[in-house]
């Protein structure tokens, strides 16, 4: 759609149903996936529970959004840089977190995980690297 | 430099769409260009024409729609959070068999597309959020 190629972060810092943030950045991530950018997401503060397994709504009658995380491989959104001090200070390990994957074409469709644990101060180097960031 | 804004919180609850718009005018008073204002999340209510703030508050939809009027701005609020908070214009009140329809004037209702449009083509992409 654009012949121009930007790194695109989407920064994720919001608990998934207390508010609708994380909802809807998920679907400028869909839409955006559609131009081709180079994408990438954060996910730190309370973001880091809108990756954790085992997620049910079903009692405070809101959609269930987490299988997305799952299908963004499908998109080529195959960048989920977690940050682990974000994890630890709320008691959680990678182990908590769905195991999402993608087929990387490059290396024979072999599955790999999208998820990258990373430190505050590499965050920060993520963060740096980019283009445009999104904040949400 | 080329700036897009995107605006993600809502008038009066937030300060986000007052920095943005002062934030706009600075840059526009400085020779700056602002490609697209990109309404979002809440920050879509900017955009209705039926709010009613005090008198001796800020008008702040009314603040907006002169600035885009005086500098050719493009408004644009996202059409999938405009629709679930009840932000339509006469075509989507129309579509959607509803009877009222309350964008203001210089709003136009448009996709996300226009959101990742925007950080393409602008030299820097500015939140005003939470």
């Amino acid at each position: 759609m654009s012949e121009t190629i930007k790194k695109f972060l989407y920064v994720n810092r919001k608990a998934p149903y207390g508010t609708i943030y994380a909802q809807e950045s998920l679907e400028v991530v869909l839409i955006g996936a559609a131009f081709d950018q180079d994408v990438s997401l954060a996910f730190l503060d309370d973001g880091v529970f809108q990756l954790t397994k085992g997620q049910n709504t079903k009692e405070i009658g809101l959609k269930n959004f987490s299988a997305t995380y799952r299908a963004l491989g499908d998109y080529e959104v195959t960048k989920l840089y977690v940050e682990k001090e974000s994890l630890e200070e709320r008691g959680l390990t990678l182990d908590d977190l769905q195991n999402i994957e993608y087929e990387d074409e490059d290396d024979d469709y072999a599955e790999k995980p999208s998820i990258r644990l990373v430190t505050r101060a590499e965050m920060a180097d993520v963060m740096a690297d980019q283009d445009v960031v999104l904040s949400f | 430099m080329k700036f897009g804004i995107v605006v993600s919180e809502g008038p009066y609850q937030h300060q986000a769409s007052d920095s943005a718009y002062n934030f706009v005018k600075a840059a526009l008073a400085k020779g700056h260009e602002v490609s697209r204002v990109f309404f979002y999340h809440d920050g879509v209510n900017v955009g209705t024409r039926l709010s009613i703030p005090p008198q001796d508050d800020r008008q702040i939809q009314e603040q907006w729609t002169a600035l885009g009027k005086e500098h050719d701005l493009d408004l644009v609020i996202c059409i999938a959070a405009a629709q679930r908070r009840g932000l339509l214009d006469e075509n989507e009140a129309k579509r959607q068999g509803k009877d009222a329809d309350n964008i203001a004037e210089g709003f136009r209702i448009s996709g996300l597309g226009q959101l990742i449009e925007m950080g393409i083509q602008a030299d820097r992409t500015i939140t005003f959020g939470d």
